[in-house]
C-alpha cells in the first residue's frame, strides 16, 4: 500500500515533497522483491545529485539494488538508523525506512513521476511480466 | 566444533624450530618498531592434526562423491598430478633463480602455452592470470591497449544477460561501460538486440560458448561477423571449454581473445575455492600486448622475454600459479589428442543423459541438445512451496553435492547440473533416482526438503544474521 | 591415461536412452564450418609411469631449494614447512572441494577460512580480513582500488621501495581503471618522506608503502602514515614477508587503514612464483568496500555454531559491474596452509621463528661485510634481507655460486638503475651456520 501524497518512479522509489525538501525511500513492492535487506550504502550529506542518478545502494542477501534519486537537488539528511537497522526498510518502507532527504532544485521534475494510481497499475504490469519469465 | 583459538593452552607448541647456531647479536631495531605481543593460539602438534582432520571431515570434495556443480566442471583430479607438482624441481624452484637453472619450469610454461594455443585456435598465450576472473581482466586490458594503439576510444563492452557475474565486473574494473544483451527464446544471444547494440563504440563482446545455459551459440559465426563488422573484438569466456575439447576451437569461431580455467577443464583441483589459473590466449594482432614476461625459446634454450614495450604490464608477481600449470600440462600429456576429445564427448553425453531423465519431473526451460551441462527450473516445485535451494539441500542428505542454484539469473529457480566425463552411468543413475525422489517428496512431504539437510554437522544456517551482524573473526573475551 | 569411466556398452545404453545413434549427433548444433576435422596436434597420450618419467626429467632441469642453499628472497621466501602442513592441506576433502557455496557441506573449509581471517587480523593488527586474494601484488592493487572507492579520489601514490613487480601490477590495475598512478623516490634505502610530503595532496586516495621494504629495510611508518592522514588519504601498508610480524609492530599499530600482502612465507612453498597467498585486512569502517570473499560466524536452526560466506552483495555474482572487485575465487588452499602453519607455530614458535630469521640475517650480513670489497649499501634497521655492494658484478657471483649449489641473492640492478653492483641477500631459519660459512668461503674464492 502506497501513499496518496507520495510520487513514484519506475525504479520503485517514492518521494514525499514538503516545501522544497523531498524525502526518498523505496516502495513496499521494491522491498518485497529484494527480500531481507542487510546493508544500505547511504550518500554523503551535501552531495549534489541529478534526477535519476544513482545515490544509494540497498543490498539484500542475494541481490543488490541502486537507489536513484527521483529528483535533482542536494542531499541534506540521511537515515543513519538504517546502518544498524537495515530491516527498517522491510518493516516500514514508507516511514521509518526512508533513506535520504534532498533540497529540491527543480520542483518541476516531479511532474515526470507517477501518482499512486499510476504506480499501482505499473506494478501490476511488472508482476504479470515476471510470472511469464522462464 | 571448537575453534583453534579455543583449544589454546598457555605454553603449548606445535612445531619444533632449530636452536640458534650463530652468535646472538643486537637486532638494531628500535623499541618503537617492535611488537610486544603476538596473539596467536598455543596448541600442540596433535591438537593441530586432530582439529584440521576433524574439519576436513566436515567438507565435501570430488573425492567424497558426485559433485554436479554447474559451470564449475568438478571432474576427478588425477592423483598423479599432485605427485608431479610436488616434485622438488617444481615445488621448490625459486622464481628468481637463474634462467639457466629454471629450464624445466620455463619448458612447462612454453609447452603448455603452445598446447593451449592448439586447443583453442589462438596464436599466443599468457599463463600469468591466477584465475578466470583475472584472465578476463587481462584480456580486456589487452583489448583496451589494442584500441588505444589504433587511436580509438571505445567505451562499451557487451555482455549477455546469461553471463557469469565476473564478466561485467571485469569490464567495469577495466573502465568499460557494460551493456547487457538479452537472450532469445532458444537461450542464445538475441540477434536483433545484438545488431542494435554492437555499435562502433563497442570494444568487445564477452561471450561464453557453450553459454551458461549449457547451450552452444548456434549463430556464433554471424555474431562474430556483426561484432567484427563494427571493429569490435570477440572475447571468449572459456569456462565451458570442457564441452568442445578437440571438437571445435574458439579461434575458428571468430574469437580474438579467450581465457581458460585450468582448474575446471584441465583437471587441476579447486582447492576449496582456489588456487585457480586463468591463462589467456589471443590472436596474433593482440600478442604484442600480452603481460610481461613471455617465455620464448631460442635454439634449445628457454628464456623470459621482458622486452615487450607494448605489454599491458603485469597482473600478478612472477609468472602465474605455476604448480597449477604443471598439473594442467601433465593432464594434457596424459590424455593426448584422443583423450581430450573423449573428455568432451563423454561430458556432453553424460549431461544429455541426465537431462533427458529429469525433464519429466522438472521444468526444462530450454529444450535443446545441451553441451556439458544443462539448466532445469524448480518452478513447478514452487507450487508446493519448495525452492531450488530446498532441492539442493535435500540432495546433500542423499549423499550428493548439490548443483549450482539460482544461476544463470535468467532462469527462475535455476538448477544447473554438470556431471562431467569422470562419472559413470551408475553414479548418474543414482543421482537421477535421488532427483526424481526429491521431486516426489516436494509434492508429498515438502517439509523434508525445507528442513534439509539433516545429515550434516549443521542444519541450515542463518545467513541473514551473518550479514546483518557480521562476525568475521574470533576475539578473546 | 584416461579418466573416463563408462564402457562402450554403457555409452551405447545411454545413447539409446536419449534416442541417438552416435555421440556426433550431440554436436549437430555446431556449424559444420567450425567442427574440427582433424585430431588436435598434441603429443601422444602417456601412461602414468611414462608421465612421471617425463615430468621427473623436466623437473630435474631446475635448481630447487632442497638441493641448493638459498640466499634468495625478494618476494618469495624459502622457509621450512612443518610436515603437518602438507599432510593436512593434502586431505582431499579440502583440496578437491569447490568454493563453499553450500555451507552445510563445507563447514570444514568455512571454519578454516574464519580462523585464517582471525589469524591474519592477529598478525597485522587489523579489524577485518578477507578470505584471501591471488597474491601479494594483486592484493596491493585491490587495496589501491578499494582506497579510491572509499575516498572517491583518483590518484594512487606508491613508494619506489615497494617490490618492483608489485608496483607494476598496481600500475596496470589502477591505470586501466582510469586512475592515476605515481611513485615517490627513496633515500638511504627507505621512502623519501620529504618527497612524499610534497606529492600527497587532497587528490590522493592512498599512499602505498611496503614494510620491510624491497631492500629489506624498515620504513618510518609513523611518518608515512602521518603524511597520508594529514591529507585524508588512506594509509596502505604492504607486507611481503609476514614472518617479520613475529617481531615487528603490526601495520594496525601504526594506524594503517589497509594491510595488504603476501602470505607465501606462512607454510606455502616458493613454487616458481605461485600459487602464493594474497591477503587484505582493513579497519572495520571499510568492511563494505572490501574486495573478495568473507566468511562469517552464525548459527544453524538448532542454535549450533556454523559458518557461511557473507556480505556477498559486495561481490561480482550479485552486484556484477558495480561489485567491489571482479574476483571470484580465492587462494583457499594456500590460506589453509597458512592457517595450519600459524596454528602449529603458535604464539611462542612464531616469535622464535622471527628471531631466528633476524639473527641469521645479522650473522650473514656481518660475515659478508668481513670480506674484502663488500660494503653495506644501507645502514637502516632491517629484518631478514639486506643489500650489500659487491666488488664484482653480482650476476657473475651468482653464476659461480651455482657451481657450489648455492642460490645467491638478487642482483638489484635488475630493477633499480644505479644499483648494478648491489646484491639483495636473504637468510631464513633454514640458513644453517655451516651453509652461511660455506657461502662466505665460496665468496672469498670468487672475489678474493
Amino acid at each position: 500500500m502506497g501513499h496518496e501524497r507520495y510520487l513514484y518512479t519506475k525504479e520503485h522509489e517514492w518521494i514525499h515533497a514538503e516545501g522544497d525538501i523531498g524525502t526518498v525511500g523505496i516502495t513496499d513492492y521494491a522491498q518485497s522483491q529484494l527480500g531481507d535487506i542487510v546493508t544500505v550504502e547511504l550518500p554523503e550529506v551535501g552531495r549534489e545529485v541529478k534526477q535519476f542518478e544513482s545515490v544509494a545502494i540497498v543490498d539484500s542477501l542475494k541481490t543488490t539494488s541502486d537507489i536513484y534519486s527521483p529528483a535533482s537537488g542536494r542531499v541534506v539528511e540521511v537515515n543513519k538508523s538504517l546502518q544498524d537497522h537495515p530491516e527498517l526498510i522491510n518493516q516500514d518502507p514508507y516511514r521509518g525506512g526512508w533513506i535520504f532527504k534532498i533540497r529540491l532544485s527543480n520542483r518541476e521534475e516531479l511532474g515526470s513521476l507517477m501518482t499512486l494510481e499510476r504506480y499501482e497499475a505499473y506494478v501490476a504490469e511488472e508482476k504479470r511480466k515476471s510470472t511469464a519469465r522462464r | 566444533m571448537k575453534l583453534i583459538f579455543e583449544l589454546s593452552a598457555e605454553g603449548r607448541e606445535g612445531a619444533s624450530l632449530p636452536e640458534l647456531d650463530v652468535p646472538e647479536q643486537d637486532l638494531g631495531i628500535p623499541e618503537t618498531e617492535l611488537r610486544s605481543e603476538i596473539p596467536l593460539p598455543e596448541v600442540s602438534e596433535v591438537d593441530v592434526v586432530r582439529h584440521y582432520t576433524a574439519l576436513s571431515r566436515m567438507n565435501f570434495g570430488v573425492d567424497s562423491g558426485f559433485y554436479p556443480l554447474g559451470s564449475c566442471t568438478m571432474k576427478y583430479n588425477p592423483k598423479v598430478n599432485e605427485v608431479i607438482a610436488g616434485l622438488p624441481g617444481f615445488k621448490s624452484a625459486h622464481p628468481y633463480q637463474p634462467e639457466e637453472l629454471s629450464q624445466g619450469c620455463l619448458q612447462v610454461i612454453y609447452e603448455l602455452s603452445r598446447d593451449l594455443a592448439e586447443i583453442t585456435g589462438m596464436d599466443a598465450f599468457t599463463l600469468q592470470p591466477a584465475a578466470g576472473a583475472q584472465g578476463e581482466l587481462t584480456g580486456l586490458m589487452m583489448a583496451k591497449a589494442y584500441f588505444k594503439r589504433r587511436g580509438e576510444n571505445r567505451k562499451k563492452v557487451l555482455v549477455p544477460d546469461s553471463a557469469h557475474g565476473t564478466n561485467p565486473a571485469s569490464a567495469a574494473l577495466c573502465g568499460y561501460e557494460v551493456v547487457e544483451i538479452p537472450s532469445d527464446p532458444r537461450g542464445g544471444v538475441d540477434m536483433v538486440e545484438l545488431k542494435g547494440k554492437a555499435t562502433e563504440d563497442v570494444a568487445a563482446l564477452m561471450l561464453t560458448n557453450p553459454n551458461t545455459l549449457g547451450l552452444f551459440e548456434e549463430n556464433i559465426l554471424e555474431i562474430s561477423d556483426i561484432v567484427h563488422g563494427n571493429g569490435g573484438l570477440m572475447y571468449c569466456d572459456g569456462a565451458n571449454m570442457n564441452a568442445i575439447l578437440g571438437i571445435a576451437k574458439p579461434g575458428d569461431m571468430g574469437f580474438d581473445i579467450v581465457h581458460l580455467n585450468l582448474h575446471k577443464t584441465f583437471s587441476a583441483p579447486h582447492g576449496g575455492g582456489g588456487p585457480g589459473s586463468g591463462p589467456v590466449g589471443v590472436k596474433e594482432r593482440l600478442a604484442r600486448f600480452l603481460p610481461k614476461p613471455v617465455v620464448q625459446k631460442n635454439g634449445g634454450r628457454y628464456f623470459l622475454d621482458y622486452d615487450r614495450p607494448e605489454s599491458i604490464g603485469r597482473v600478478k608477481a612472477f609468472y602465474g600459479n605455476f604448480s597449477v600449470l604443471v598439473k594442467a600440462y601433465a593432464y594434457i600429456r596424459a590424455l593426448g589428442p584422443e583423450g581430450l576429445k573423449e573428455v568432451a564427448e563423454n561430458a556432453v553425453l553424460n549431461a544429455n543423459y541426465v537431462m533427458r531423465k529429469l525433464e519429466g519431473a522438472y521444468e526444462l526451460p530450454y529444450d535443446r541438445v545441451c553441451k556439458h551441462e544443462f539448466v532445469l527450473s524448480g518452478k513447478r516445485q514452487l507450487d508446493f512451496g519448495v525452492h531450488a535451494m530446498d532441492i539442493a539441500k535435500r540432495l546433500i542428505d542423499y549423499g550428493f553435492h548439490p548443483p549450482t542454484v539460482y544461476f544463470p539469473l535468467i532462469v527462475k529457480e535455476a538448477i544447473m547440473i554438470e556431471p562431467t566425463e569422470t562419472e559413470g552411468k551408475e553414479t548418474l543413475d543414482s543421482f537421477v533416482e535421488a532427483m526424481l525422489k526429491i521431486a516426489e517428496e516436494a509434492e508429498k512431504e515438502p517439509e523434508l526438503l525445507r528442513n534439509a539437510p539433516k545429515t550434516t554437522p549443521t542444519t541450515r544456517l542463518d545467513a541473514l544474521t551473518a550479514a546483518r551482524k557480521p562476525n568475521l573473526r574470533w576475539k578473546e573475551r | 591415461m584416461r579418466f573416463v569411466v563408462n564402457t562402450d556398452k554403457e555409452r551405447r545404453e545411454m545413447m539409446d536412452s536419449i534416442g541417438i545413434g552416435s555421440v556426433q549427433e550431440l554436436f549437430k548444433d555446431i556449424d559444420e564450418e567450425i567442427l574440427l576435422k582433424r585430431p588436435l596436434n598434441l603429443q601422444r597420450p602417456l601412461s602414468e609411469q611414462e608421465l612421471l618419467e617425463a615430468f621427473s626429467e623436466i623437473s630435474g632441469k631446475n635448481a630447487d631449494t632442497e638441493r641448493y642453499k638459498c640466499f634468495l628472497g625478494a618476494g618469495a621466501y624459502d622457509h621450512f614447512i612443518p610436515s603437518v602442513v602438507p599432510c593436512l592441506v593434502g586431505r582431499s576433502e579440502f583440496y578437491t572441494a569447490y568454493t563453499p557455496y553450500q555451507a552445510e557441506a563445507s563447514q570444514g573449509m568455512l571454519q578454516a577460512i574464519y580462523e585464517f581471517q582471525t589469524l591474519i587480523c592477529q598478525l597485522t593488527g587489523m579489524d577485518v580480513c578477507n578470505a584471501s586474494l591471488y597474491d601479494g601484488a594483486s592484493a596491493l592493487a585491490e587495496a589501491a582500488i578499494m582506497a579510491s572507492n572509499v575516498s572517491r579520489r583518483g590518484e594512487v601514490i606508491a613508494s619506489s621501495t615497494i617490490h618492483p613487480e608489485y608496483r607494476e601490477v598496481v600500475k596496470t590495475y589502477v591505470e586501466n581503471r582510469g586512475l592515476e598512478f605515481r611513485e615517490v623516490g627513496w633515500e638511504d634505502g627507505v621512502t623519501s618522506v620529504t618527497e612524499l610530503a610534497k606529492e600527497v595532496s587532497d587528490k590522493t586516495s592512498a599512499v602505498l608503502v611496503q614494510n620491510p621494504n624491497f631492500f629489506g629495510n624498515l620504513e618510518d611508518l609513523d611518518e608515512v602514515g602521518k603524511i597520508a592522514h594529514e591529507k585524508k588519504a588512506l594509509f596502505v601498508v604492504c607486507v611481503v614477508e609476514p614472518t617479520s610480524l613475529g617481531l615487528l609492530k603490526a601495520p594496525g599499530e601504526f594506524g594503517a587503514d589497509i594491510a595488504a600482502g603476501e602470505g607465501q612465507s606462512l607454510g606455502n612453498s616458493v613454487s616458481f612464483g605461485g600459487p602464493h597467498l594474497g591477503f587484505l585486512a582493513a579497519r572495520q569502517e571499510f568492511l563494505q568496500k572490501m574486495p573478495g570473499r568473507l566468511v562469517g560466524m552464525t548459527t544453524d536452526t538448532e542454535g549450533r555454531r556454523g559458518f557461511v560466506m557473507t556480505l556477498q552483495a559486495r561481490e561480482q555474482h550479485v552486484r556484477r559491474e558495480k561489485a567491489t572487485s571482479n574476483i571470484c575465487s580465492n587462494q583457499a588452499l594456500n590460506a589453509l596452509a597458512a592457517t595450519v602453519y600459524l596454528a602449529a607455530l603458535g604464539r611462542r614458535g612464531f616469535r622464535k621463528l622471527s628471531t631466528l630469521n633476524a639473527q641469521k640475517a645479522r650473522y650473514l650480513r656481518s660475515r659478508v661485510l668481513e670480506l674484502k670489497g663488500f660494503e653495506a649499501r644501507f645502514e637502516k634497521p632491517y629484518y631478514n634481507e639486506f643489500v650489500v655492494r659487491c666488488p664484482i658484478d653480482p650476476r657473475k657471483i651468482n653464476e659461480e655460486l651455482t657451481k657450489r649449489s648455492i642460490l645467491g641473492g638478487l642482483p638489484v640492478g635488475r630493477f633499480y638503475r644505479g644499483l648494478e653492483d648491489c646484491w639483495l641477500l636473504c637468510a631464513t631459519e633454514k640458513s644453517a651456520r655451516k651453509d652461511i660459512d660455506l657461502l662466505i668461503e665460496t665468496l672469498r674464492g670468487i672475489c678474493g
